[in-house]
């Protein structure tokens, strides 16, 4: 279980987060919403522990995270970044196996090799694709293999930052399936940040709504549609007007 | 009043930012000593960054320090024969060439090869997020970035240094030879009698503080890097920029250090 207590985190002036409080139960798929630039991804980092909150309370199972262990700690989650965040100097298999070639998971290349193909597969790529190097690939194959490193190593929580960003809907839409056939058959927690309708409908269990440094609205996924929350019903509808303000 | 401050505000806010910067650049190099020291290592990226830094560094090196050695023996002929001093030139090439511009030339070429290359990659995995992608994935960027690229370019220098010096010497025999009439074998003789072991050796140390130098602000400023193309740009040039300026600072130091009497 993942929870926030009253976090906060200013970067000079500009008070990004102004005291979020959310929770995701384990096993659960929370998707966080709102505008570019209200934090969601420094959100997402400081549960990671790469930026760290001024104030505030983020644990994860318990675990105060500023205090675990970090490798311990950083071996429950995988990641799929935005970009994709492929290591471009290695081929698509190392990229995945990343995390079983070194360190605490270390296994024989082979094997690690073997696991990497595996997820591959499992993320609908075929064994070919293992040799080719990132800057080879698509957009929405790059999201796939970022896709498979994220749970090469059966991590126990997943966070997906913007994972349909860039690609199109028909890709969007296969990213948001696996997304949630992963997440479901894995048992994972998921953490997703996006403004993607359509994934918010796939991926979510229930949704937070981040605005002006604090969560809106919270609630399951069903009762978005019908929530009378301004923020979230400007959001929803992609209107100009209402209580966010757009800049034209 | 207030305007005819400006220019000092502009002083004191120049000089706060550079020892800012120098404060930095201290911890950062504390913190790369230390990891280096400590466990996990990744002895694969070492190797591939001697290769990269060391071996292909080789033909820069090599071809700077041919032409300089050439240069040189030419120089010193037509500055001795002044005084009629021409005899000289074995060996004042090659302690030139030793103590001073087999490590500095190579130092600065490498700086100017390495440091950008290495500010370039950090930077722009930095901006793509795979560093962030590092730290997800329990690896160190410290460990797994820097330490390689430091360890690399210090026990690369001080070999690329030792070519360098001997195909510098070279290249002033080439030239002393066939064309200042000098005998092979007396040039040879002069060169080698007259080197001593330290006049080596002190160049070789260069060599590895220039390569310390070298990789260690090419990981800063690419660690340090702004977001965009432009903050990369920015990071490499910085890079190179800082790395030259330090090692011909650390020259005078380390000169006047083993040599001032």
């Amino acid at each position: 279980m993942i929870t926030l207590a009253s976090v906060h985190k200013s970067f000079g002036p500009k008070r990004v987060l102004r005291g979020v409080d959310l929770t995701a139960q384990k096993g659960e798929s929370v998707v966080i919403i709102g505008g570019s630039g209200t934090g969601k991804s420094v959100l997402l980092k400081c549960i990671l522990g790469l930026i760290r909150p001024d104030d505030g309370v983020i644990t994860v199972n318990g675990q105060d995270v500023t205090r675990a262990d970090r490798d311990e700690f950083l071996a429950r989650f995988g990641m799929l970044f935005q970009g994709g965040a492929l290591f471009d100097s290695m081929t698509v298999w190392q990229n995945v196996a990343f995390r079983l070639l070194r360190g605490a998971q270390k296994r024989p290349k082979a094997e690690a090799r073997e696991i990497a193909v595996e997820k591959l597969r499992r993320v609908g790529l075929t064994p070919d694709v293992a040799d080719l190097y990132p800057s080879e690939l698509s957009g929405g194959m790059q999201k796939r293999v970022g896709l498979a490193r994220a749970i090469a190593a059966t991590p126990e929580i997943i966070f997906f930052d913007e994972p349909t960003t860039g690609l199109d809907p028909i890709m969007s839409g296969v990213i948001n399936e696996l997304i949630r056939e992963i997440v479901v058959e894995m048992g994972v927690t998921a953490m997703t940040i996006t403004h993607d309708m359509s994934s918010v409908r796939a991926i979510a269990d229930k949704v937070a709504m981040l605005h002006d440094g604090v969560i809106k609205w919270h609630g399951p996924v069903a009762e978005m549609d019908t929530a009378e929350d301004p923020y979230l019903r400007q959001f929803i509808s992609g209107s100009a007007h209402g209580p966010i303000e757009a800049v034209r | 009043m207030t305007a005819l401050l400006f220019p000092f505000a502009a002083v004191g806010r120049t000089t706060l930012a550079l020892l800012a910067e120098i404060g930095r650049v201290t911890l950062y190099a504390g913190r790369t000593l230390g990891h280096i020291l400590r466990p996990p290592f990744y002895p694969s990226a070492l190797v591939s960054q001697l290769i990269f830094i060391g071996w292909l560094s080789l033909p820069v090196v090599g071809l700077t320090a041919l032409f300089t050695g050439g240069a040189l023996a030419l120089q010193i002929f037509a500055g001795g024969s002044r005084f009629n001093a021409e005899a000289v030139v074995p060996q004042i090439v090659a302690i030139g060439i030793v103590r001073e511009l087999g490590p500095v030339l190579g130092g600065l070429m490498v700086a100017g090869r390495v440091s950008a290359a290495i500010a370039a990659e950090i930077g722009t995995m930095k901006v793509t997020e795979q560093i962030d992608a590092l730290v997800t994935l329990s690896t160190n960027p410290m460990k797994y970035l820097t330490v390689p690229r430091v360890l690399a370019a210090t026990i690369s220098l001080p070999i690329l240094v030792a070519v360098g010096d001997i195909i510098g010497i070279f290249g002033g025999y080439i030239v002393s030879t066939t064309q200042l009439g000098f005998n092979q074998a007396v040039y040879l003789d002069n060169t080698v009698d007259f080197l001593e072991t330290w006049d080596v050796t002190s160049g070789l140390i260069k060599g590895a503080v220039f390569g310390f130098i070298v990789a260690l602000m090419g990981c800063y400023h690419g660690m340090a890097s702004g977001r965009g193309a432009r903050g990369v740009g920015r990071a490499t040039t910085n890079a190179v920029v800082s790395a030259s300026i330090l090692i011909l600072a650390a020259n005078y130091l380390l000169t006047g250090l083993f040599f001032s009497a």
